[in-house]
Order: C-alpha cells, then structure tokens, then sequence
C-alpha cells in the first residue's frame, strides 16, 4: 500500500494520477475471525484499527450493511470538542481531542482537523452561571477553556448580533479554542485505509441478520452473505444498536430519533469558528466550500427513517437568525436526517454485556463524531482484554441498575 | 411533519402534539418489591422497535389528552390511534422490517 506524502503526488503525476492503487480491498467475508465488528462506520473503523495498533489483533471483519461511513458518519455537522461538564465525560473526550490532534500523521490521512474555537453563547443568567461553572470544571480536568463576555463574543465571531433588545441578548460564551471541525468522510476512509493496511477485512453490502449463541457465549453472526464465524462481537451500530442487541436477547436504554442538519449554498468566509446556542437552539460553521453548516436537535419521535419533521427546521433557521440576521438572505441548499441512539443521561454506552463475547459501543445520540478516535481506542481495549479502560469504565450498562448516571444534557443537549 | 389523528380532535399538525415514548410500559403493582435490575428495566431499558411501534402521544395544544397510537418507525406511517387503558387495535407489536 503506498504511503501518503509529497512524493507520492509526485510520484503519480507522472501518470496523470490514474493509477492511485485502490485504498482498501473489498475480501470475501473468511469463515471465522478473532473480532467481528458490526457497523463499519467511523466508531467501527475506529475500533478495529485500534484492535489491529495497539493491541496486535489483526484476524478481524468489519461488517457493513451498506458502505462504509453512510450512516451517521457522513451527516453529523463534524464539530470536535472535549469542553464536557463532568470528570468521566471530560476525560474521555479530551482523550479523544488528544487523538485528532495527532491523528492525520498516525493514520497517514488528512482528515482536516481546524481547530478554529467552538463558543458555546449563553443568553441569560442561568446560562452564564453554568458556562462560567463548565470553564472551571473543564480547567479543572485540563480541559482548554475560557469564558468570554459580550464583547469578547463579538470580538471572537463579529457577525453575531449581541444587541441588548435581541429576544435571547448574548450575555457571554464559553470558547475551547483547542476545539474546531474535521472531515468526518476522511475520519471513515482514513481509518478504513489504516486498518486494511493491517489487515482488517472491510466488508460492505454485509448485513447482520443474528447472533448466534451457544450455551450464552457468542459464537458467530448470520450475515446476508451467510453464517461467519466469531470468538468476539462488537457492535457498533448506532441508531440501529437496539436492533442488533435484541438478536441477543439483551436490552438497551437506547431510543433511536432522527436528527436533522442542512447546509446553505456556499457564500465566502464570514464565520471563522464554531458557534453554538442551547439556549436559541442552533449551531452554525462554515465547510470549507463556503456553505454554512447548521443543526439543533432531535426530533422528538422514535425513527429508524432517516428524516425529520420540517418544523425542526424551521425553529432552528429562526434560532440561527435571531443571532446571525446577516444570513436572512442566504438560501438553504439540502436538509438530511441521522438516526441517534440516545440515551436518557446522555451518556454513551462502550461497555461488556451480560452475553460472553459480546459488546456494545452506542448510545452516542446526537454528540458521537467528535468522540470517534476515543471511542474506537476504548472500545478496542475493551474487546481485546475483556475489561474496560478506565477511561470507558463508567460508560456501562450496570450504571443504569446503581444509579451512577453520567448526566451530560448540559454539555451535549443541543450542543453537538 | 407528521399528520396524527387524535382520537378526540381528528387530525391535527404534529406541532400541536408532545411525544410520549413506547406505550405499555406498566408501573410496577407493587414498587417496594422491585429489585435494583427491575427498577432498571421499568425506568431505562426501551423496545426501540424497528417497525410497527406502540407509542403515546399528547395533545398538548389541543384538548390535552394522552393517546396511544400505531406507528411505523422506518416509513413514519400510522397504522391506528387507541385511547389510553385501550389494548392495541391490531395486535402487530414487533419488529416488522420495511
């Protein structure tokens, strides 16, 4: 496989750049395998190029019911941040901003890390005492973070209108200037590439019909490519975690919704950060190409359909113009839908069940991209040694049984 | 946006419904007895179904009535709506892919 650099471009512009070799193979699913990771997203690839890096275990398929990162991977609005309120999310996140941070060199593919500064604007006095509380948590676990007032805000993003006679006035901000947007496609292709290099088959078109167990230990899945062999299953599903979990009889507090984001037609750079409101619901950046890049929350229905209610739309566009009335004439080019795994205290599940030999990595909801690489690192750990790093351990399910929620609606609510 | 059918009102827009999650979940007869796990279960754990799916439904700017409907979740189709305390008109529970 050819390494990534500048004499490689070199290298093939002699042939015009038509003979890049492909970037990872497309093998017959073998008969049995170490680790079947079911979901070939970016959590997926994630973990099993982790598997493959840091733990040595390279006898492993990732199944893909259609192709690799089509799911939540390609319609999340790819923001990154570790600004998270409690001590177990804080670490787990800043272990995954550590990771962005270098990821691009480790898997020798740019994956286009800009870590422009997130805000996260606050518009009464409730929300600056809980922006200013989240800065010192976050400070406190190390976690890069500074609070802003109004004219620092105004300073920072100058297109925000901070009139006193707006209906939600911006009273401040809290800002992770180490936080920013990344190329969620190359987060699927870069760790798809990375992985096959080490041997992982990649298997797409592969969807996982069941389980198969023997005596409560795990012993394969049936595929619609046929039965495949396993020691080890992780799944990594996101919206559809339920429905894989039910093959095995185990039950998840996981409610699946849609979440919708759009983007406008491209217009030229006017917003160089990320901007984001719980309170007016809305968070806006600008892609590369110039199209604003916007989203708010769930709808409020189960859905596995991949689509939402215009309503939601609409109230989050009448958020975006309460603080951006520059964008009253921009037009909105395409809206989508993702289907989340939410759970009731926002927190994720990367954790053993109570089947031998199967696992489960969701319950990510609206938040999962910015936790990709720390996701897979964790979930990898916990594949390969049967226990859980300690950075996942309170990310289990018993925490629903003892009580010892992780509530992060603050952090992750609205806030993606 | 969702046409739901009220079993009072009609057919109202969805902005004037609250959701109300999976329907059916009975409160525990007797709660004092429920082990930790129970508790889990009765509180957290959820079906998710993938397919024909009970679920409540409030009328919130309406005549503020809870009513449990049928619903499919992958192509957002309501199969029928029931009034709490009702059983299912269509005994269809499950997941039923589409």
């Amino acid at each position: 496989m050819t390494k990534y650099s500048i004499f490689s471009i070199a290298r093939n512009a002699f042939s015009h750049h038509k003979n890049w070799p492909r970037q990872w193979r497309s093998p017959e699913p073998q008969k049995e395998y170490d680790v079947i990771i079911v979901g070939g997203g970016g959590h997926g690839l994630a973990t099993a190029y982790y598997l493959a890096k840091e733990h040595g275990i390279t006898n492993i398929a990732v199944l893909e019911k259609g192709w690799l990162g089509g799911g939540n991977t390609a319609r999340n609005t790819t923001i990154v941040r570790s600004n998270y309120l409690w001590d177990e999310s804080a670490a787990i996140y800043e272990k995954s901003l550590q990771l962005w941070e270098g990821l691009s060199q480790d898997i020798n593919y740019n994956v286009m890390l800009s870590q422009r500064g997130v805000m996260n604007l606050a518009h009464s006095l409730g929300d600056v005492r809980e922006g200013v509380r989240r800065v010192n948590a976050n400070r406190l676990n190390g976690v890069d973070a500074e609070w802003l007032d109004t004219d620092g805000v105004k300073e920072f993003c100058p297109i925000i209108n901070v009139s006193k006679d707006a209906r939600h006035p911006v009273l401040g901000a809290t800002l992770q200037r180490r936080g920013g947007v990344a190329r969620h496609d190359s987060v699927a292709w870069g760790y798809a590439r990375a992985a096959d290099m080490r041997g992982v088959d990649i298997i797409q078109n592969c969807e996982v019909t069941g389980i198969t167990r023997d005596g409560g230990k795990v012993t394969g899945v049936e595929t619609t490519r046929g039965f495949i062999g396993a020691k080890k299953v992780g799944l990594v599903a996101a919206g559809h975690s339920s429905v894989l979990a039910s093959m095995a009889d185990v039950r998840l507090p996981i409610d699946s919704h849609p979440l919708q984001a759009l983007v406008s037609e491209p217009i030229k750079p006017v917003i160089d950060c990320v901007v984001m409101s719980g309170a007016v619901h809305v968070y806006v950046s600008q892609s590369d190409k110039g199209e604003l890049v916007m989203g708010a929350g769930i709808d409020s229905f189960n859905s596995y359909g991949q689509r939402g209610s215009f309503h939601v739309i609409e109230h989050q566009l009448g958020a975006c113009l309460e603080l951006f009335p520059i964008f009253s004439r921009v037009r909105m080019m395409r809206s989508w839908g993702g289907i989340v795994d939410t759970c009731p205290d926002a927190s994720p599940l990367v954790t053993k069940t109570p089947v031998e030999g199967l696992y489960v990595n969701a319950g990510w909801g609206t938040g999962g991209f910015k936790a990709t690489p720390a996701s897979g690192w964790c979930f990898a750990h916990t594949l390969a040694r049967d226990e859980p790093h300690p950075l996942n351990a309170p990310f289990n399910l018993d925490r629903f049984t003892t009580g010892a929620l992780i509530d992060e609606h603050g952090a992750a609510g609205v806030a993606h | 946006m969702l046409l739901i059918e009220c079993p009072w009102c009609g057919k109202r827009h969805e902005t004037e419904f609250r959701y109300g999650g999976e329907a059916h979940i009975a409160r525990p007869e007797k709660p004092e007895d429920l082990s930790d796990s129970e508790w889990a279960n009765f509180l957290f754990m959820r079906t998710n179904t993938k397919g024909v799916f009970a679920e409540r439904w409030y009328h919130a700017n309406g005549c503020r009535q809870w009513f449990n409907a049928l619903r499919h979740t992958v192509s957002h189709e309501f199969i029928g709506v029931y009034k709490m305390g009702e059983k299912p008109p269509v005994s269809v529970q499950g997941s039923e892919d589409r």
